[in-house]
């Protein structure tokens, strides 16, 4: 348990050390809050859907949580590619350990970029409809955000270099982000977009914060929960999997003895 | 003659239809500092990534301190430190925070790894520099905290994959002197590849030359200057492997970290 700790610390260290970083992925969640947030509040309320930003911030908390935890998948390659990995590989720790260690520590780095961002809703004008309800509300990110690192460690594992990541990411993260419902409501859509959206991860980490956020769930508290939980553990068993896999061909080359 | 600590026999690795290496056996004894030469492409790495468990053979039979890396991946993993050809560190972190994370991933106790860096980071001149992210090392401070790091879980055998290219001659003779005097006082094993002969001839005890995936020659080395009829290693090294000039493919990697040095050199 202390190799998983310590590795989950390496990953708050490094994001705690990265100013850039961190400001860099909280700039797109927040300029999605303002420009459609207060762009097409008119229009959304004069539909009859209410307070637009009072719907919108949900879902940019989830998109937040979303691009940094996919995000933290990334350091897998390059730690592959500059070196730290092969300190993890030769180390007497069990595959499982290293991905959790490096899973949570992603997930613990959303988390916090998720609650920065909540922040900055609160700041603008957001206001929870049951503030009490707000642990509730830690926890739906919690789970989001372990979701959403696994998937990332997934991504991870079987890419060899960066160009392969930035395809894969706008191929996975964009389509989870658009379909989850973070930026529009589930009623009157096109059966299409409807079946999308149930079928998109992301839509019931949407559905469960912004029904403990601003109220009014759409699948219910409980199926948001299992969910959530179920597809989490899925996703670190796959993560766990491919990591296990991809170390042993570190050589992907014939001739790599320079 | 003592107990081998590591033994290959037969040691295969396919990739697809190209065979790295090729049906290699040998034997490195306790205590022995073991040269592994050969040129480029020759099936050395290919070799030590075996040899610490981070690559299956495809045929072959290996024991390293006793246990087999494939069946028990972890028992071997406790018995070596190693130095890999490229920087292994994480450089956003400290130097004593790469080596506090080591510990703790290797399960050395508190109190014990806390003396251990102290004195490690001593041995490799290290210790006022301990608060200072690696990123701002220069390539010898690194190899030297990489050394350390290697040796903070007290291993049996020490690999190390071309352990001084890039280094100068004042470092490279420091790093091999800390080496030679732990295999005198505490029996480590040492494994290494290189390029250099004449450190190979300086240094080893015993060396293997591999070619073209193959064993070609192995023993002492006043013996295998006798085989070849050479004065020098390398004589007897250039006489063994031939002139030509080989190849190594450029892997994704090798694209990378041109692309990361030239992005660096703009900034």
């Amino acid at each position: 348990m202390n190799a998983v700790f310590i590795l989950w610390l390496r990953q708050l260290k490094r994001y705690s050390r990265s100013r850039a970083r961190m400001i860099g992925m909280l700039g797109q969640p927040i300029l999605f809050l303002l420009a459609l947030g207060f762009g097409l509040g008119p229009t959304f309320a004069r539909a009859g859907h209410g307070n637009y930003v009072q719907f919108l911030a949900p879902g940019i908390v989830t998109m937040g949580i979303l691009f940094t935890a996919v995000f933290s998948g990334v350091e897998i390659i390059w730690d592959r590619q500059f070196g730290f990995l092969k300190e993890t590989l030769v180390a007497p720790v069990s595959r499982p350990e290293v991905v959790l260690g490096r899973t949570l520590g992603g997930a613990t780095v959303a988390l916090i970029q998720g609650g920065i961002i909540l922040l900055v809703c609160l700041a603008v004008g957001f206001r929870p409809a049951h503030p009490l309800l707000l642990p509730v509300a830690l926890l739906f990110m919690a789970l989001i955000a372990i979701l959403c690192s696994a998937i990332g460690t997934a991504i991870g594992s079987v890419l060899q270099d960066m160009q392969g990541f930035q395809l894969i990411m706008n191929f996975i993260t964009l389509p989870l982000f658009f379909f989850s419902s973070a930026l529009f409501p589930v009623s009157d859509l096109p059966e299409a977009v409807r079946l999308a959206v149930r079928l998109d991860p992301l839509s019931y980490g949407v559905d469960g914060l912004r029904g403990v956020l601003s109220g009014g769930f759409v699948f219910g508290a409980a199926t948001d929960f299992e969910v959530l939980g179920g597809l989490a553990v899925v996703m670190l068993a796959i993560g766990t999997h491919l990591f296990s896999k991809i170390e042993l061909k570190v050589d992907p080359a014939h001739q790599e003895d320079r | 003659m003592t107990t081998a600590i590591i033994e290959a026999h037969d040691l295969v690795k396919r990739f697809g239809s190209f065979t790295a290496v090729d049906h290699v056996s040998f034997a490195v004894p306790e205590g022995v500092i073991f040269g592994f030469l050969g040129p480029n492409g020759a099936g050395k790495t290919t070799t030590i990534k075996m040899l610490t468990t981070v690559l299956t053979p495809s045929d072959g039979q290996l024991v390293i301190a006793g246990h087999d890396p494939v069946k028990e991946p972890l028992l071997v993993r406790r018995a070596f430190g190693i130095v890999f050809q490229d920087p292994s560190l994480d450089d956003e972190l400290t130097a004593a925070e790469n080596m506090e994370l080591h510990g703790v991933l290797y399960g050395v106790k508190r109190a014990q790894r806390l003396e251990r860096v102290e004195g490690l980071l001593h041995f490799v001149g290290l210790w006022e520099r301990r608060d200072d992210y690696v990123k701002c090392f220069s390539g010898g401070m690194k190899r030297r905290l990489e050394i350390a790091r290697a040796l903070q879980h007290r291993p049996r055998i020490l690999f190390l994959d071309e352990p001084t290219i890039g280094l100068d001659p004042q470092t490279r003779n420091q790093i091999w002197e800390l080496i030679r005097e732990l295999c005198r006082d505490e029996r480590l094993t040492v494994f290494f590849t290189t390029h250099y002969m004449e450190e190979a001839e300086r240094v080893a005890d015993r060396i293997a030359i591999i070619d073209h995936g193959r064993i070609v020659a192995q023993g002492d080395i006043a013996a295998l200057r006798q085989q070849t009829g050479g004065s020098t290693l390398e004589d007897a090294f250039l006489a063994l492997t031939g002139c030509s000039i080989r190849e190594a493919g450029a892997e994704p990697i090798d694209c990378m970290r041109a692309m990361r040095q030239a992005r660096g050199s703009r900034r």
